[in-house]
Order: structure tokens, then C-alpha cells, then sequence
């Protein structure tokens, strides 16, 4: 075994108000394949973005040492000099460009006079070749697939004379025979050149295919490090690491009342807004109940916040069907005006994004959704809706000295209180909550899941949406688990345990497993 | 002290606009020897600027809802303008069922624009550009190249003259030329200082955050003191104009619709968050359709105001028209990006307009230099409103700063 190429020592990364990292430690041997796996928001991000430099040197403590020398990359482009080239879930092409100009893109191959172009599209041949892309280089990246763009990404990063390839959930966006061509060129650069990848990956399956060595990252913290090659590691040992953390209670008592169905979802399906011919939901049955908390589990991009935009008067998807019932009857909602009307609520994951009017103040922002019940003809009532801020600033304990003050102004659990309010004000029935204990602190958290219980007290139906495990283990009385489009399982919370929803959403990619066994 | 500093730098926007209203009236009037604060030069600014408040305060709305302008209003003013000529004076319709009708063609050039922009999503700076074009090229059309005139008495009288003197009996002999202007002015002092004091007194009662009764006051006694000065210049000349009647229905139902009506908070949040006010129930794509449909029935009701001005219908009517409104509108401290200004503000970014279009006019100054001087204008309030938003922590300053330090 050859000796270590990367060490990264003692990482620690903090965000305003949260420890990303915490003493991290990480050492990658040349020529291996290394996964990194945890649950989300473990980290694993954060570690690649201060190892490639997108992080700069001053931003985290530690230090790394890569091929005998300690390095400090104040940009990606240091990090890229010594052949460490990071490829993003989110693929960095353009789409208006073609495979040759974007494998070039920032590293163009200049000649007399401007760009040398019979060079730039001969050496991308080259490069295509060794990823065994078949394509014209002069073909704009739009019109070709996903898994051939992930192909580009990589033949990108030859160009940049790689040395350590870093790829973060490669295969989430692709089909099972891409993943596996995919996954086959990494093993093919390991025995023919030497190349040494680290691979973000939440599927377990191919981790144990493909990689040497394991490390499990949670909460920030590297929990241990696993070796493949002697024997396989099983799905299970992993899993165990990813989630093996103590309850705690963090979590408020409340009494069940659980009465009759409010929200009864059946065979929704939905797909995706641009390429129409992708199902993002497939074909969903799910239901909630009055005084319920119903939690959704899954991973990122298991299609939980599509399913709760799609109920919530059609605002994503196209193409959506199925059938939708409120305490029994059947409805349609066409807007979210209209859904509002009916009596839902969906609180976005994404306050700043679609959420907030962060240049409105919070009363003004309190009241948006519903400026009926403060105004007549048309004509607000400043002093009802003046009071109406003041009794859920109240209630909601939203720290701020004035209800004139702009939400830009607040700090992030204050803002996500403000959010949770706007939606209390509309009166509604039916609460979809998605993520709403994102980036907020230990302390707003309790009070956001005390707001959820006085909610569920009162009657409403509370939908939940986390990807934190023992959120929904704290919080739900039922959880339903959703991997890809679909629900895999669903599960009244005297037997849910985090295990056994990972488990779920490991076996739904379980299918594509069976074929990569050597 | 604290709170005053707070009341400052909320009200800092505002302040300063007024501030530099004022200093820029001073000026003026210093350079041309008293000639801008003259009674009929007073007269002229307001018929002259007239139209430029009505149709910056339909651009407003169209800015707020995200910061698109509507670039062809210039060329609705000259169609309205030629359609005007068209039924009075070529067809002799009746005046006022002309006047009816010109304005409901505004409502249907802005259901056109806003048909492209809110529902087909073309970006509202190329379907006005295409707007601009097409009725400017229509005008052409309608006029054939020629200016009509001279329109009937009655159309001109809705916009152009002065308010009779028809409280003249009670002048107990003050010399005046018109005394009712003066009463006007007195009398809506009273009521802005009488609107002040109720306001302050009610959000005391409330427990809301006010002002001193001293601030309070002081600010009520200085506007009604301005307010009865500028009606007692014009009552010195013929009197108040008869067209700020119409400026003033504009100012006071849109301050209203958009600071007390739910359509106006609807209009601050598709600007300043488009998607969550979709998420919120908003109609967000009927928003910015009406606001287009409202910018082109003011840019119509500004035609008429100034063809009755010109005492003509003219193909060239309304040039550069959109460049003075959106001027105004940024001036008066609306945000590039949407979501943020008010009406208020815009009627003062039209007057720093207004006042310096005139003052340099009386001064000599050449139409070119003019354009310069504006354009400077614009772009420093507009940084202004940048720079005092990113508080200080420009990057380029800061770096400008620290790299002469360490020199």
C-alpha cells in the first residue's frame, strides 16, 4: 500500500453560529478510492469545499498535508495547480457551450492571437476518449444526457492533469448503467493511472462496490474509518456509524389527540417542471390526520418538498395527477391562493428564497398570506394587522424591538419564527413544514417544536418534512420514509428507529446493487 | 439621543431627498436672482412638470414590482396625445366623451403591454422598447406627420388656467391677484398640521414607536409654512393652476392604494420577493399585468395633460418622456431592485427634476449640459441609496482604504 497523499489534521470549520466541522481528521493513500459518508449536514460538503480551497486558508483552523507539504489554497485555482480538482453535485457546465469550450472553460488553450481552437476541440478528443465519451467535442453540452455531462466533468478534470479526484454524490442524478460506467472509470483510473478519488456518496451500495477505504463523518465529527479491501464492509456496520448518536431530550411532550383524516393523498404524481418526461413524484399515497404529526423521511432530492409544492395548489411540477381530499372530500387546488383558501399551509424550506419579503417588516410579512382577515374592500385595517404582529410576536417569542422592523434585520431562527407566524396567522387546517428547523439554533429549535405540538393541540394536521432522523423520531407519531419519487415504507413511531428508515432508503437503491456485485 | 439617532436613520432617505430639494431650490434661486422663486415662474414650473409626477408615479409601480421600467411611455403620451386631436378637433366629438375615450385606449395599450409581460413572461424592458416603437410609429400614422390645433376651450380649460378667484369677497384687501390660492394654501396647512398631531397622538395611544410632540410639531409647522408660501406665490400671479388638481387626485389616491390597500402591499411584495409572494397567495402574474395597465392610463390621462398644455397634438409629443419619469422615480429613492419607495418620495425625485430642468433653463444653460448635469444627478442618488445600504462596508473602499494604510 502506497503511503498517504492527503492528511487533512484537526479541521475545524465554523459558520456564523454553527460548528460545521469539528477536529476533523481525514487521510486518503495514493491510489485509493476513499468514500465519505454521513447524513446530511454531517459535513462531508464543508471538508471537500476546505480541502479544495473554496474555503480559504484563514477560514478554518487545521492544516493539510498533501504529497509531503503543507498546503494553504487561498482559491480553487491553488488547489487545482496541484492536480485536486473537486467536481460539484450540481454540475458546473454551460449549457450554451460546447463539450470542448466548457472542458477548457478558465484553462483555455491559447494560441497567436486568441483561442486555438483546432487544439482546444484535438485535446478534448483526447481527453473524451480516455472517459470513453463518445461525442462530437463541437456538441453543445444541452443536448447531450446527464450521465454523458458527468462524463464531461470528469474528462474536465484530466485535462487539469488530476491527481486527486474529488466527487461529491456523482451518481445522484444518474441512472443505474450510467452510475455504473461511472464507477467502472474510477476503478479503471485507480489501476491505470494511478489516480486517487474521494467520492461523497449517500448510496451505500456503490460505496461498498467501489471504494477501499471508508470514513463516517457525523455532526461534524469523523466518527471512524473503515477498510473495504480486506473484507466488505456490510450496509449495516456503516449505517450504524452514520447514526449511532444519543437521544437526548430535545424534543417537548405533548398529549395525542389524534382524530379523523384531514389530508388524504392518493396515487400523486408529478413531474418534473422542465424535463416533463422525469416523474419526480410516483404515484404517492399518503394521509394525516387531525392532531397528527406526520413526518416525511428521505434524502435530499427524494422528491418530499415536490410532493408538499404539488399539494400545495399545484406551485411545482407539471403533468401532476391524482386525487386530493380534505376531511374526507375531495378538492382541487389550482393556486396557492387557492390552497390558502382551503385551509393549507406549506412553510418553505428556503426562507430567504421563497419564503420571506426580506425588505418588508414583519408585520407586513406576518400577514401577506391572508390580508383578508386585516382588511375590508381591500382597505387594510393597520391597527388589527398592527395587533395581529404584536400577539404572534407574543406568542412565537420572536425577538426583535419592533414589529415596524424589516426581517432582514433578524437573525436566522427569528426569521424562520417569523415565517412560522405568517403562517399561523392564515388560519389553516392542514401545515406542511418543511425543514423548518434548518440553520436555527438549539434553543429555537425547542420553541419551533413547541409551536408544532400547540398546533397539533388545536387540531390542525401537521405534514413534517426533515432530514434530520431523530427530528422526526422526537416529533412524529408516524413517518413515512421516501426514497426517489416514492414512498418505501411507512412507520408508527413506536417502530422507527433510525436504522430502520435508512434501511428502508438503502434497500429502495437496493435493486441497482444486485447488478455490481463482481 | 439614541432614539433620535434611530428616528435619523430611519427617516435618513427622506431627509436627505428633502434636504437636497431644499438646497437645490436655494441655489437656483440665488444663481437666477430670484428669478425660479417668482410667482409666474412658480406657475410655469408646476404646468411644466405637471405631467412628469403623473406618469413617474405609475413608473413607481412598475419599478416596485421589481424593478422594470416601462419604457414606452412616452410614445403612449404623443398617441393619446394624437388620438385627442384625432376625435376633436379632425372628427369635433365631444370633448368630454374624448376625453373618456382616450383614457380607456391607455387601459388597452396597458393590457397589451402587460399581456406580454405578466403572462407570456417577455421581459418588460423589451416589450416597452417594442411599445415605444409601435405607438410612436402609430402617432406618425394617425397625424400623418402634421400637428393638429387648436383643440376646443372646454379640453383645454380640464388642465390648463388657473382656479378662478371665486372666494375673492372675503379678501379683506391684501392685494393679492387670486386670494382663493391663498386660502387654499392656508387651509391645507391647517389640515396637514391637524393630520400630524392626530397621528402622532393615535400611535401614542397605541404604544406604537412616535415622535416627540416638539418633532412632530416642528416638521407639521414647516411644511404647512412651505405649503402657504408656495400657494401665496401663486396667488400673487393668476392663482393655482387648474392641473394640480388632477397631480393632486393622482398623489393622494396612489399614496393611498399603496400604503393602505391590500393590492399595494401586494405590489411591495411581488417586488421585493416575487416567489414568496407566489407562495403566499399572491396573484402575482395579475400584479404586474394592472401595473402596466395603470402605467399606460397614466401615461394617457399625462398625453392629455400635455397636448391641452401644448394646445396641440404633435407627432414628436412626449420624446425622452420615460427617461424623466423613471429619473424621478430612482431619484425619489426607489429601489433598482423593486420592493422598496414611495409616492412621496417620488413627487419629491420629480420636483429635484423639475426645479433643475428650470433653473438652468433661466440660467442660460445649454440643453446639452443639462442632459450632463442630470445624468450626474441620477447616478449619485442612486449610489447614495447603494452605498448607504451596504452600510459602510463597501469593498472597494475598504480595500482602497486599507491599501493606503499599509503604504
Amino acid at each position: 500500500m502506497a503511503g498517504a497523499l492527503l492528511e487533512m489534521r484537526g479541521i475545524t470549520k465554523t459558520f456564523p453560529g454553527v460548528k460545521a466541522l469539528d477536529n476533523v481528521n481525514l487521510t486518503v493513500n495514493e491510489g485509493e478510492i476513499h468514500a465519505i459518508v454521513g447524513e446530511n449536514g454531517a459535513g462531508k460538503s464543508t471538508l471537500m469545499n476546505v480541502l479544495s480551497g473554496i474555503h480559504p486558508y484563514g477560514s478554518y483552523e487545521g492544516e493539510i498535508i498533501y504529497d509531503g507539504q503543507e498546503c494553504r489554497f487561498s482559491s480553487i485555482r491553488d488547489s487545482e495547480r496541484l492536480g485536486i480538482v473537486i467536481i460539484h453535485q450540481e454540475l458546473a457546465l454551460v449549457p450554451y457551450l460546447s463539450i470542448g469550450e466548457n472542458m477548457f472553460l478558465g484553462n483555455e488553450q491559447v494560441g497567436f492571437g486568441g483561442i486555438n481552437w483546432d487544439l482546444t476541440y484535438q485535446k478534448a478528443r483526447e481527453h473524451m476518449l480516455e472517459v470513453g465519451l463518445d461525442e462530437n467535442p463541437r456538441t453543445l453540452i444541452k443536448d447531450i444526457g446527464v450521465g454523458k455531462q458527468q462524463l464531461v466533468e470528469i474528462a474536465k478534470a484530466l485535462a487539469k492533469n488530476v491527481r486527486l479526484l474529488i466527487l461529491d454524490e456523482p451518481t445522484s442524478s444518474l441512472n443505474d448503467e450510467d452510475s455504473l460506467n461511472l464507477l467502472n472509470l474510477l476503478k479503471r483510473f485507480r489501476a491505470e493511472r494511478g489516480i486517487t478519488s474521494i467520492m461523497i456518496s449517500h448510496k451505500l451500495g456503490e460505496i461498498a462496490y467501489v471504494a477501499d477505504r471508508i470514513t463516517i463523518l457525523r455532526d461534524g465529527s469523523t466518527i471512524e474509518t473503515l477498510d473495504n479491501t480486506e473484507s466488505a464492509v456490510s450496509e449495516s456496520r456503516i449505517i450504524r456509524g452514520m447514526v449511532g448518536r444519543e437521544m437526548v431530550d430535545r424534543f417537548p411532550k405533548r398529549e395525542s389527540h389524534i382524530g379523523k383524516k384531514a389530508l388524504e393523498v392518493e396515487n400523486w404524481t408529478v413531474y418534473h417542471p422542465l424535463y416533463t418526461e422525469r416523474r419526480v413524484v410516483d404515484n404517492v399515497s399518503l394521509n394525516v390526520r387531525k392532531g397528527e404529526v406526520v413526518g416525511i423521511a428521505g434524502l435530499i432530492g427524494a422528491g418530499r418538498t415536490e410532493l408538499c409544492q404539488s399539494v400545495f395548489g399545484k406551485v411545482y411540477g407539471a403533468k401532476i395527477s391524482g386525487t386530493l381530499k380534505k376531511d374526507g372530500q375531495e378538492i382541487t387546488l389550482d393556486s396557492a391562493a387557492d390552497a390558502i383558501a382551503n385551509g393549507f399551509a406549506y412553510i418553505t424550506e428556503d426562507r430567504k428564497g421563497d419564503g420571506l419579503v426580506l425588505s418588508n417588516s414583519v408585520t407586513h410579512n406576518i400577514t401577506l398570506s391572508r390580508l383578508q382577515l386585516v382588511s375590508e374592500k381591500g382597505v387594510i385595517d393597520k391597527d388589527k394587522e398592527r395587533h395581529a404582529a404584536e400577539d404572534y410576536r407574543e406568542k412565537l417569542n420572536i425577538r426583535t424591538p419592533d414589529v415596524e422592523q424589516l426581517v432582514s434585520n433578524l437573525s436566522g431562527g427569528n426569521q424562520q419564527k417569523v415565517l412560522v407566524g405568517k403562517w399561523m396567522f392564515a388560519q389553516p387546517d392542514i401545515m406542511m413544514l418543511d425543514e423548518p428547523t434548518r440553520g436555527v439554533d438549539v434553543g429555537a429549535k425547542y420553541e419551533i417544536y413547541s409551536i408544532i405540538n400547540r398546533l397539533v393541540g388545536e387540531g390542525k394536521a401537521v405534514l413534517l418534512i426533515s432530514s434530520e432522523l431523530p427530528e422526526l423520531l422526537g416529533m412524529c407519531d408516524r413517518i413515512y420514509v421516501m426514497a426517489e419519487g416514492r414512498i418505501v415504507g411507512e412507520l408508527p413511531v413506536e417502530q422507527a428507529t433510525q436504522v430502520a428508515i435508512m434501511d428502508l432508503i438503502m434497500q429502495a437503491s437496493k435493486g441497482a446493487k444486485t447488478t455490481w456485485t463482481n | 439621543m439614541d432614539k433620535l439617532k434611530t428616528a435619523f436613520s430611519k427617516n435618513l432617505k427622506q431627509f436627505v431627498m428633502l434636504f437636497t430639494l431644499v438646497v437645490i431650490i436655494v441655489f437656483f434661486q440665488l444663481m437666477t436672482r430670484g428669478t425660479l422663486l417668482k410667482p409666474m415662474n412658480v406657475f410655469n414650473l408646476i404646468n411644466q412638470n405637471a405631467y412628469v409626477v403623473v406618469l413617474a408615479v405609475g413608473m413607481l409601480l412598475c419599478i416596485l414590482t421589481g424593478g422594470n421600467v416601462d419604457l414606452s411611455v412616452g410614445s403612449v403620451v404623443a398617441f393619446v396625445g394624437a388620438c385627442a386631436g384625432t376625435l376633436m378637433i379632425t372628427w369635433k366629438w365631444d370633448p368630454y366623451l374624448s376625453v373618456f375615450l382616450c383614457l380607456i385606449m391607455g387601459v388597452l395599450i396597458g393590457a397589451w403591454h402587460g399581456f406580454w409581460i405578466a403572462y407570456v413572461r417577455i421581459p418588460a424592458f423589451i416589450v416597452t422598447l417594442s411599445g415605444q416603437l409601435i405607438f410612436r410609429g402609430l402617432t406618425l400614422i394617425v397625424l400623418k406627420g402634421l400637428t393638429l390645433s387648436p383643440f376646443p376651450k372646454a379640453f383645454m380649460s380640464l388642465s390648463t388656467g388657473a382656479i378662478g378667484n371665486f372666494l375673492g369677497f372675503l379678501d379683506p384687501g391684501s392685494g393679492l391677484r387670486n386670494f382663493t390660492s391663498l386660502l387654499i394654501g392656508i387651509i391645507m396647512g391647517l389640515v396637514f398640521i391637524f393630520l400630524e398631531l392626530k397621528k402622532q397622538a393615535d400611535r401614542k395611544r397605541k404604544g406604537y414607536s412616535y415622535d416627540s410632540l416638539m418633532v412632530t410639531l416642528v416638521r407639521g409647522l414647516v411644511i404647512a409654512a412651505a405649503l402657504v408660501y408656495f400657494f401665496w406665490l401663486l396667488a400673487c400671479y393668476i392663482g393655482t393652476p387648474v392641473v394640480l388638481i388632477t397631480v393632486g387626485i393622482v398623489l393622494v389616491v396612489y399614496s393611498y392604494l399603496t400604503s393602505k390597500t391590500v393590492m399595494g402591499r401586494h405590489i411591495y411584495a411581488v417586488g421585493g420577493n416575487e416567489k414568496a409572494a407566489r407562495l403566499s397567495g399572491v396573484k402575482t402574474d395579475k400584479i404586474i399585468f394592472l401595473t402596466y395597465v395603470n402605467m399606460s392610463f397614466l401615461a394617457a390621462v399625462a398625453g392629455l395633460i400635455f397636448s391641452a398644455r401644448l394646445q396641440s397634438a404633435s407627432p414628436q409629443a412626449g420624446t425622452g418622456f420615460e427617461l424623466d419619469a423613471i429619473g424621478a422615480v430612482y431619484i425619489g429613492g426607489a429601489s433598482a431592485y423593486g420592493g422598496i419607495g414611495t409616492v412621496g418620495g417620488t413627487l419629491i425625485g420629480a420636483l429635484i427634476m423639475g426645479v433643475l430642468n428650470n433653473g438652468m433653463s433661466i440660467m442660460g444653460i445649454s440643453i446639452d449640459m443639462q442632459q450632463v448635469v442630470k445624468g450626474l444627478v441620477l447616478l449619485a442618488a442612486v449610489a447614495f441609496d447603494v452605498i448607504s445600504k451596504q452600510k459602510i462596508s463597501l469593498p472597494f473602499f475598504t480595500r482602497l482604504f486599507s491599501r493606503r494604510k499599509a503604504a
